[in-house]
């Protein structure tokens, strides 16, 4: 499934954004995720399920002013 | 005491957590100026989190309130979804709304602003708009639902200082009882007492501090001076005059010709 992940294009056989996040070797409770421009929850992560072309922002804490 | 949404603060600086020369740079910088409320952003992760993570425990461990921002944010929708992201990683209803209007200058654009703000305090949030010295954006704002307004004194990471004074004062006097910060375009302690004196409630930097050749005594110096500006507020200015007054008393004195 092609899929583009904080801007970059990937091909993954992932079925969720749980499964995604593992693939990627994403971890840790300070990530914030939206798929084509929604939010998705932490806890909804597991049930989200992806589709080809799907868009995912994958967010964490930075410096900032 | 200063009071945001329900929140009493002793401090009345505000402190962004950019461009220190090293984590522990800001640490110091942080515990120096005893700030309580600390401003950050949320970026692309590119190290599966870790690099995030690693922040985010020096963040936390400074035991202040955080303030998530949507700085760099060009629309609404933008904004309003890195507004939801932060709130999902710092599990705070408080945010910093920045909708940048212009390459240049970073001036809000302030109609998109009005309308983030809106759809933000519509979903509980507690929004800290950056905004223009405009009084009528203000009150656009406040009808939004914003309880606070953070107008800039000149454009972000300038230094400039204060440039349209009148309109400071302006703000100060339509909106009386609403928390007013000072954000963006501060470059010197004697900025902020400006800003202090004319009666802001608060102030929040980030470059003048980060960017000193010694941050956690600039972060020292920022502190004292908000304070003494704080003070002088309280303790009613004199209004300048075209001619002189004499501070000694005429009557008693000698007569020597």
């Amino acid at each position: 499934m092609k899929l583009t992940v904080n801007g970059e294009d990937h091909d993954l056989a992932v079925a969720t954004l749980a499964e995604l996040l593992a693939a990627l070797d994403f971890e840790g409770d300070w990530l914030a995720t939206a798929v084509n421009g929604e939010l998705v929850h932490r806890a909804d992560r597991s049930t989200h399920s992806l589709n080809d072309r799907d868009r995912i922002e994958i967010l964490s804490p930075m410096k900032g002013g | 005491m200063l009071r945001l949404y329900g929140q009493e603060l002793r401090s009345r600086l505000l402190l962004g957590t950019a461009r220190y020369p090293s984590p522990a740079a800001l640490e110091d910088a942080v515990r120096s100026s005893a700030t309580e409320i600390v401003t950050v952003s949320l970026r692309r992760e590119t190290a599966g989190g870790r690099q995030g993570g690693a922040f985010f425990e020096l963040i936390r461990s400074l035991g202040v309130h955080v303030l998530p921002n949507t700085a760099g944010c060009h629309s609404v929708s933008e904004a309003v979804l890195t507004a939801k992201m932060a709130r999902e990683v710092f599990g705070t209803n408080w945010i910093k709304l920045e909708v940048i209007g212009h390459h240049d200058t970073l001036q809000p654009d302030v109609f998109g602003l009005v309308e983030a703000a809106r759809i933000l305090c519509a979903e509980g949030f507690e929004v800290f708009p950056y905004t223009t010295d405009d009084l009528v954006v203000g009150e656009r704002l406040v009808e939004a639902g914003c309880k606070v307004l953070m107008p800039w004194c000149a454009p972000i990471g300038s230094a400039m200082g204060p440039q349209n004074i009148p309109a400071l004062r302006a703000m100060r006097a339509e909106f009386a009882d609403m928390p007013l910060i000072v954000d963006a375009g501060i470059g010197r302690p004697s900025h902020a007492t400006t800003v202090m004196e004319l009666g802001f409630d608060a102030v929040l930097l980030n470059t003048a501090v980060a960017g000193a050749a010694k941050p956690a005594l600039m972060a020292a110096a920022f502190a004292g001076a908000i304070d003494a500006g704080r003070d002088a507020f309280k303790a009613g200015m004199l209004e300048p005059r075209d001619f002189a007054v004499p501070s000694t008393p005429v009557i008693g004195k000698a007569v020597f010709a």
